[in-house]
């Protein structure tokens, strides 16, 4: 039997845990137990999600803009942005719209489902890199579920950035997600406007878009919006496109805007090319890309 | 490296020697409406099946590497949950007997993306590793361009190498594993003439290349060209079926779906390889497609192989082994696209792989 060959086993010896070349951690994921069903909307709910190893939960940590991938065994499995805080490490919240098939069986199920959580994936917004400065966080319709992390960790950390200016626009009163934080929000000495573009009748708000308020606020701009203004911009790529347009004029260098792209994803980890933009993997080189990456991007809007 | 000699008759021995092991290999499955032979890489259990002298084969090597539909977990379901076990496919080592350079070089490509970026894929892994691979010098055909992508020699990705000069094989050993099955047939050091036979052997097999591909700054003009005409052109043509990717040696994209079994007690997680050119690659829940169009499909997979790729590892995706190309059901071919690109004219009159 000397010509036989010998079997490699490609996981022995592996050393350590190393998420990213880590062999065995491929189709790893954390069991994890929907520990709370929040519906926002017709079509959103908020899910609260928790690693159910309460040291994995500990160990798990992501920056805001980043991503997981969902699994429902025998369901499906699909990225999600996740929308809570930073702090609570793996106790987070995924705000989901049931558009899909994983989703519309996610919006039936009630709490104590245990679900599969691969991840973080993904870039993330540099709020480190902008602390001191302005910040214009922008989102439109469901781009509000990206931006929550980024806004949550802001107002934790509010002593370190200086003006905040939350702009949000929906279609319409119905669809604005997140409604019951609102107050909550503004006690943190931030700017937040609220607008809809086809208002109902208990509507008091501002009537249009977030390109409207946003004008606004950039005709009085505090100082020099190049040198202390960053924005984080959520929303479909019709809208951050506007938006993004309006700040460059405004004088905000493109490196200093960023936005969320979604994309199709299969795997998350820069293999199945499903969701390429162009040539670029969204889930390595995104979904958090500054606005002058996405400019070089083709076919990114 | 290390060169030996074998005589042509050892070779049986050497393929005996190593039928301990499966052995893959290309073999001729049947013949063309044309009359000629076609070829596959099938398991083989008698020397005599093996064709080394093998055109090249309708399909490539990928299956054995990166099957068409794969189980990547099971689960099994209980009242408290469910729970997830991980199989990577594959039992036991393989022997791959006579593989061209273009495939050889088509695997040095996908390790680069499946086994040394982030998150390196274990199914892949334990395939790739578990593969004795022969390598074997080819014979140029009308549609062969790997000349024009530095793919017609391989350097590294195999065992043994065999070039045929005659009467005798060269072989370039790369691995302890070869070396060793060497011990077992009678084999000699190359000589001054040998050297001199197997240089003349391999100019004969360059003047061979009939067709070439001008990749001089393909991955610029790619990008200046996005809004050309020209892709409309071929996008028209394209009937969106996939078939290229499906012969494809380097395309990996794939597609996973889930489904509870029958009796409810479990559940499979299942990959499928993909295409960029079917409608629906890009399409996200809620029906919104990123590339309705053909064209942008065809489009993308050129961009993603001669300009993404390039971006990523300095080297185009395509190995230039023309398999799109025979296989195409509407005769687009990769050297037209390429240099209708690169002119910006669409070509004149009835695109078809043999000239027009």
């Amino acid at each position: 039997m000397e010509n036989k060959l010998p079997f490699v086993d490609v996981l022995k010896g592996v050393p350590g845990y190393q998420r990213k070349s880590d062999l065995r951690s491929f189709e790893y994921s954390y069991k994890a137990e929907i520990t709370n069903v929040y519906p926002l909307t017709a079509s959103e709910k908020l899910y609260q999600i928790q690693i159910t190893d309460p040291e994995m939960r500990k160990r798990f940590t992501f920056r805001p803009g980043q991503f997981v991938m969902l699994e429902v065994p025998g369901v499906g499995e699909a990225p999600f942005s996740i929308s809570s805080s930073p702090i609570r490490h793996g106790d987070i919240e995924l705000c989901i719209r049931n558009v899909g098939n994983l989703t519309n069986f996610l919006s039936r199920v009630e709490r104590g489902v245990q679900v599969g959580i691969t991840g973080p994936f993904g870039t993330s917004f540099p709020l480190e890199e902008m602390m001191g400065q302005n910040i214009f966080l922008i989102a439109g319709g469901l781009g509000i579920a990206p931006l929550r992390s980024p806004v949550l960790s802001v107002l934790e950390n509010r002593s370190r950035y200086a003006k905040v200016d939350i702009i949000y626009g929906a279609r319409q009163p119905s669809e604005l997600l997140f409604t019951y934080q609102y107050d909550m929000w503004r006690k943190f000495d931030i700017s937040l406007d609220i607008i809809v573009e086809n208002p109902d009748k208990q509507w008091s708000g501002p009537v249009g878009r977030t390109t409207d308020i946003l004008s606004e606020k950039l005709a009085a701009p505090a100082g020099s919006l190049s040198r202390n203004t960053y924005a984080i911009v959520c929303g479909p790529p019709v809208m951050f496109k506007f938006v993004c347009n309006m700040l460059t004029e405004a004088g905000i260098p493109m490196q200093k805007m960023f936005v969320s792209l979604e994309r199709r994803m299969h795997c998350g980890r820069g293999k199945c090319c499903r969701c390429n933009v162009g040539s670029t993997y969204t889930c390595l080189k995104g979904p958090v890309f500054d606005y002058w990456s996405v400019m070089n991007l083709k076919e990114a809007i | 490296m290390i060169f030996r000699i074998i005589k042509k008759l050892e070779l049986k021995e050497l393929f005996d020697v190593m039928a301990e092991n499966r052995i893959i290999g290309p073999v001729q499955k049947g013949t063309s409406h044309e009359g000629k032979p076609l070829y596959a890489f099938e398991p083989v259990l008698d020397f005599n099946d093996l064709k080394l002298d093998y055109t090249t084969t309708t399909r490539p090597a990928k299956r054995y590497f990166l099957p068409s539909h794969e189980t990547l977990c099971t689960f099994s379901i209980h009242e408290n949950g469910w729970d997830k076990s991980v199989d990577f496919n594959i039992r036991e080592p393989h022997v791959f007997f006579g593989m061209h350079a273009c495939d050889i070089n088509a695997l040095d490509k996908l390790d680069k993306v499946l086994l040394e970026s982030n998150f390196p894929t274990p199914y892949y892994a334990a395939k790739r590793k578990n593969m004795f691979i022969i390598g074997v010098e080819c014979n140029p055909q009308p549609f062969c361009f790997c000349r024009s992508m530095g793919t017609d020699s391989a350097s590294h990705g195999f065992d043994m190498f065999l070039t045929d000069l005659g009467d005798r094989y060269f072989v370039e050993v790369q691995s302890a594993a070869a070396f060793n099955f060497l011990k077992n047939i009678k084999t000699r050091e190359p000589e001054e003439k040998d050297h001199t036979r197997y240089m003349k052997v391999i100019a004969e097999k360059n003047r061979k290349f009939t067709t070439a591909v001008d990749t001089t700054d393909l991955a610029k003009i790619l990008d200046m060209e996005f809004q050309s005409d020209v892709w409309k052109y071929w996008g028209d043509k394209c009937l969106s079926c996939g078939t290229c990717a499906s012969v494809c040696p380097t395309c990996y994209c794939y597609g996973v779906e889930e489904a509870v079994d029958i009796d409810l007690k479990g559940a499979k997680k299942k990959k499928h390889l993909y295409s960029c050119n079917l409608i629906d690659f890009a399409e996200v829940a809620g029906g919104h497609n990123f590339r309705p169009e053909s064209h942008s499909r065809l489009k993308y997979r050129y961009y993603h192989k001669h300009r993404g790729f390039m971006e990523e590892f300095e080297e185009s995706l395509c190995v230039g082994c023309g398999r799109c190309s025979e296989a195409c059901l509407a005769k687009i071919t990769v050297p037209e696209v390429i240099a209708s690109v690169r002119s910006g004219v669409k070509p004149k009159g009835r695109p078809g792989r043999h000239g027009k």
